[in-house]
């Protein structure tokens, strides 16, 4: 193992991957959670709403996302968006090839398996919320939007935050799926070297010390902001 | 975009995928399942020496990408070729499929060893001690008092564990295995059909993943059933592959 090729600057491949690899990971885990939580978000609300329409809708959402791979998800939306965006393109008369960006094209896949396992966190945090609160709200007489920002939120938040972290540690390793369609993270940056160097070993060890030190940070966080969440909590 | 003659084409050639799928899967989950009860066990035991790998291989498992755990075993093994070659392991880390159920068995593995250990620490205290006070052996409190609470408790938890491997096993396509995922991407560059392959890919794995449900709910009834007096019927197992309790997530 020759250390000296994850030297920093130009000689080695330190820069490509703890900087400019490792904010890519970061940049697309972060990305991909937020829209999870978006996704999961309006599917919690579609479970929660009593509408059979709305609930099998986010059902056969959840469903499909956790019984099917990552991977094959990606390579349908990769190849498959692609394809009905250039049938679309050639309709206004730009008859070029091109491929959807993979950034966003990773984000929308990994968001939507990440917003899949959140809409169960989520769920839960709603119905944990204790309904008492939400009738004496009303009795009160506060109108929906402002029950909602002031006992439900506020409460389902701290509830789904453990959830949460568990999700975005998946979501933080599922991120390494999207290399496999070009996006310029850890990954591949890691592949690159592999291919270049002839020492895969190296490079991927890399690669795995990096995603390491991510979540174990990040974990960090997580048990730091569920500490900031619950001051208010009194414990027995 | 969707075309009938690409599924009727795809299908037999994805069925023919199922083995290869079913055997990475179930192979390395049995594998994993004996690495993970000794790892739990060396967790359980009060050597600091047996505890602390128990522990960092557990951590590094579950912190790290599977995709990065596949590359570095098949891919990083070509680097150790010489020193593998005269200890007479290359015929096994030159095979994509080995390095795949090695993968596989690693991962899973570790995560399961946090479901055993999870179901060994709810097996009440006083019954270990009763137990001891009755003069049994630790083995024997093992396997009379623990493991038969501690399979049960873990059953929800495994069948989870036991779906994510399913889905696990479509990484075995990025080291040149033909399962169920390779063999859809291979007819996706062949035909540029992706939504008509992904139909019936997707849904050859919701079935697979739909059968796990049902069994392990039917093994959950078996063991327990004094929980499931009220009898269910598979509507409720179908109910149940829909509204998963919330657990953790894929691996990848």
């Amino acid at each position: 193992m020759d250390l000296s090729l994850l030297a920093w600057g130009d000689s080695g491949w330190g820069d490509e991957m703890f900087w400019s690899g490792a904010l890519m990971t970061i940049a697309i885990a972060t990305c991909s959670f937020l829209l999870g939580i978006v996704f999961a978000v309006a599917a919690a609300a579609a479970k929660l709403s009593g509408n059979i329409l709305y609930s099998s809708i986010a059902n056969v959402y959840t469903t499909v996302m956790r019984g099917v791979p990552e991977l094959l998800i990606i390579y349908l939306v990769f190849f498959g968006a692609g394809q009905v965006l250039r049938n679309v393109a050639v309709l206004f008369g730009y008859t070029e090839y091109f491929d959807l960006p993979v950034f966003v094209t990773g984000m929308v896949c990994i968001g939507a398996s990440s917003g899949a396992y959140s809409t169960e966190v989520i769920r839960g945090a709603v119905l944990a919320v204790p309904k008492g609160q939400l009738e004496a709200a009303k009795a009160i007489g506060m109108r929906k939007g402002m029950m909602l920002w002031r006992i439900l939120v506020p409460q389902a938040a701290r509830f789904a935050l453990p959830g949460l972290g568990n999700v975005w540690q998946v979501t933080l390793k599922e991120t390494a799926l999207i290399s496999v369609i070009g996006l310029a993270d850890v990954m591949r940056k890691a592949a690159e070297g592999a291919g270049s160097t002839k020492e895969p070993f190296t490079f991927y060890l890399t690669a795995a010390v990096i995603f390491y030190l991510i979540t174990k940070v990040s974990g960090r966080g997580f048990i730091f902001a569920e500490g900031w969440a619950n001051k208010g909590v009194r414990r027995a | 975009m969707f075309k009938w003659n690409i599924i009727s084409d795809s299908f037999p050639q994805l069925i023919a995928a199922i083995p290869l799928t079913l055997q990475l899967t179930f192979l390395s989950l049995l594998l994993g399942l004996v690495l993970a009860v000794g790892i739990a066990l060396m967790r359980q035991s009060a050597s600091r020496l047996l505890q602390w790998p128990a522990i960092a291989f557990v951590d590094v498992f579950r912190s790290t990408p599977l995709l990065v755990q596949f590359f570095l075993i098949y891919y990083g093994s070509g680097q150790f070729r010489p020193e593998l070659q005269s200890a007479g392991l290359w015929t096994f880390f030159r095979e994509p499929w080995f390095c795949a159920i090695f993968t596989l068995m690693l991962n899973t593995g570790a995560y399961t060893s946090e479901i055993i250990r999870g179901g060994i620490q709810s097996v009440a205290h006083g019954q270990i001690e009763a137990g001891r006070a009755c003069g049994m052996s630790t083995i024997t409190i093992y396997r009379r008092i623990i493991f038969p609470q501690a399979i049960r408790q873990a059953l929800p938890a495994y069948g989870n564990e036991i779906i994510l491997m399913v889905k696990s096993s479509s990484l075995a396509s990025t080291i040149t295995i033909l399962e169920i995922t390779g063999i859809a991407k291979k007819i996706i560059a062949a035909t540029f059909e992706p939504l008509s392959v992904f139909i019936v890919a997707g849904g050859i794995y919701l079935f697979i993943n739909f059968l796990v449900v049902i069994g392990v709910q039917m093994l959950e009834i078996r063991l327990s059933p004094q929980l499931h007096r009220d009898r269910r019927s598979v509507f409720t197992s179908i109910g149940a592959f829909l509204r998963p309790p919330a657990g953790p997530g894929p691996r990848t």
